[in-house]
C-alpha cells in the first residue's frame, strides 16, 4: 500500500499545470460584426433553447399573483440609461401607431385605449440579472387588443418600437396569453415616465427584458424582428 | 480442456463511467465558470467573482454558455443515474454507506491512515460521492425554478419560491466546488489514481 505522499512544491506545480488547461478563452459576444466559433455555437444553442421553451410553454399556466402587501414601492428602474434620461412623451398627443399583419391600422389615442375593457394583475417582474421586484398593473389584455385590431394572430411575431429607441420581439402565443397586457397604469395611477409612460407591455411569462416601456409603434408580422438586447445575445424567447 | 485459469483483467472503471465522468467535468465547469458571471449580475452576497475565474466576457454571454451546458450536465447526469442503477456501480461501489463508517474513515484520513485501495470506495469517498450527486439533482432542480418560475412553478414552489431558489443555487454550487477541491487535491496527492480515469486501469490480481 503507498504511503500518502504529500510534497508540497509538487502539489502547488500539478495545481498551477490544472490551471492553465483550464483557462479559457473569453472572448464570444463581444465583436457583433466579426463572430468567431463561440458565438457560431452560442447562437446554434439559443436556437435550440428557442425552441425548447416554446415547447415548454403552455398557454394555460398562470404566472403566479401576490397580494397587494407584496408589492415593491417605489419600483426598481432599470434600462441602458439613467433614470433621468427616460424619455418623456406627451399623453395627450399620443399615438399608437400599428403595423404590419393588421386590418385596422389607424392609431390609438391614450382615451381610446382607456375606453377599452382594463384588467389588472400583481405579478412577480424577473429581471434577466437576477433580481426580482412585485408590481400591479393594469391595462388592456393584448391577446384582446390583437382581435380587436383583426391581427393576424397566425404570424409568429408582435414587435414593439418604444420612444427611447429600445425595440423587442414576443411570440404570437406568448402575447396571446390572459396575462399579457398593454399596461397603462401601476398601482391605479398612470404610468410615470421612467417606468414605461404611456403603454408598457406587461408580460409576467418573460422576463423583463421583454417588458418594453412606452410603445410608440406595435406590429405584427412573419419576419424575426429581433431586439435591442436579443441582437446582442440574450435568447430572444426569454420565457419565465 | 479444462477451463481457462487466464481472466481479461477488469478495469477499475469501466468505459461509460470514464466517458461520462470527462463530459460532467467539462460541463461542471463551463457551467460554474458562466454561473459566477451571471452571479455577477446581481450578487446575492457582498461580493463578486473575478473576471478571471468567469466564462462569458459579459452577462449575455455567461447566460448562452450556460444555457448551452445544462444540456449536456442534465443528459449526461441523467445517463450517469440510469446506468449507475442499472448497471449495479451504486450498490457495489457506494453501498453500504453508515454514518459510523464515514466518522472512521474521515478519522483515518485525517490522521494520514487511510490506504487508497483500487477500486474499492472507503466510507468518505462514499459520502463525498453520494452528497455530490444530491447537490448536483439539488442544482439542476434549482437551476430550472429559477430559468422557469411559471412554467415549472412546482420546482420554484419545492425551493421555497423564485428569490430562496437562486440562494438554494448558489448553495448547492458551493457545495460542488468544495467537492471538486477536494476531489482534485486528493488526486495530486495520488496522481496515479488519474491514467485510470483516462486509460481504465486495471483492478489489482486477487489472490487466492
Amino acid at each position: 500500500m503507498n504511503k500518502l505522499d504529500l510534497g508540497r512544491r509538487k502539489l502547488l506545480s500539478r495545481a498551477l499545470a490544472l490551471g492553465a488547461i483550464t483557462t479559457l478563452p473569453g472572448c464570444d459576444f463581444e465583436d457583433l460584426t466579426h463572430p468567431d466559433l463561440a458565438d457560431h455555437v452560442l447562437r446554434t444553442m439559443l436556437a435550440f433553447n428557442d425552441e425548447m421553451q416554446a415547447l415548454l410553454f403552455n398557454p394555460r399556466t398562470l404566472a403566479p399573483t401576490f397580494p397587494a402587501s407584496m408589492v415593491t414601492n417605489p419600483p426598481r428602474f432599470n434600462a441602458f440609461y439613467g433614470m433621468a434620461q427616460a424619455p418623456v412623451v406627451d399623453p395627450a398627443s399620443y399615438q399608437l401607431e400599428l403595423g404590419g399583419q393588421i386590418q385596422d391600422k389607424q392609431s390609438w389615442t391614450l382615451a381610446a385605449l382607456r375606453a377599452l375593457p382594463q384588467e389588472g394583475q400583481i405579478t412577480r417582474f424577473v429581471c434577466v440579472e437576477g433580481w426580482r421586484v412585485i408590481g400591479q398593473w393594469s391595462g388592456v389584455p393584448l391577446g384582446y387588443f390583437l382581435r380587436r385590431i383583426g391581427a393576424d394572430t397566425s404570424c409568429k411575431y408582435v414587435s414593439f418600437k418604444c420612444a427611447d429607441g429600445y425595440y423587442s420581439s414576443i411570440d404570437m402565443a406568448s402575447a396571446l396569453h390572459p396575462q399579457t397586457i398593454l399596461a397603462l397604469d401601476f398601482l391605479n395611477a398612470p404610468l410615470t415616465a421612467p417606468f414605461g409612460a404611456p403603454v408598457r407591455l406587461r408580460v409576467p411569462v418573460k422576463l423583463g427584458f421583454k417588458n418594453p416601456k412606452s410603445i410608440m409603434q406595435l406590429a405584427v408580422t412573419n419576419t424575426y424582428p429581433g431586439g435591442y438586447w436579443e441582437d446582442q445575445g440574450y435568447d430572444w424567447f426569454s420565457g419565465s | 480442456m479444462g477451463r481457462s485459469t487466464y481472466h481479461k483483467p477488469r478495469p477499475v472503471h469501466p468505459w461509460p463511467l470514464r466517458l461520462m465522468h470527462w463530459l460532467n467535468a467539462f460541463a461542471i465547469v463551463m457551467l460554474i465558470g458562466s454561473g459566477w458571471q451571471i452571479y455577477n449580475a446581481a450578487p446575492l452576497f457582498n461580493f463578486t467573482f473575478p473576471e478571471t475565474f468567469t466564462i462569458g466576457a459579459w452577462l449575455g454571454a455567461g447566460i448562452a454558455w450556460h444555457l448551452a451546458f445544462i444540456w449536456l450536465l442534465m443528459l449526461n447526469g441523467l445517463s450517469y443515474l440510469l446506468w449507475g442503477f442499472l448497471s449495479g456501480h451504486f450498490k457495489q461501489k457506494l453501498w453500504p454507506l453508515s454514518p459510523k463508517a464515514v466518522l472512521r474513515d474521515l478519522g483515518a484520513a485525517l490522521r494520514f491512515k487511510l490506504p487508497h485501495q483500487s477500486g474499492v470506495y472507503n466510507a468518505v469517498q462514499r459520502a463525498l460521492y453520494v452528497g455530490v450527486i444530491f447537490a448536483g439533482i439539488t442544482m439542476v432542480i434549482s437551476g430550472l425554478a429559477i430559468w422557469k418560475p411559471v412554467q415549472l412553478w412546482f420546482f420554484t414552489d419545492l425551493c421555497g419560491g423564485y428569490y430562496i431558489a437562486r440562494y438554494v443555487h448558489f448553495t448547492a454550487m458551493a457545495c460542488i466546488v468544495a467537492f471538486l477541491f477536494i476531489h482534485i487535491v486528493l488526486v495530486l496527492m495520488v496522481p496515479r489514481v488519474l491514467p485510470a480515469m483516462i486509460t481504465g486501469g486495471k483492478l489489482p490480481e486477487v489472490q487466492s
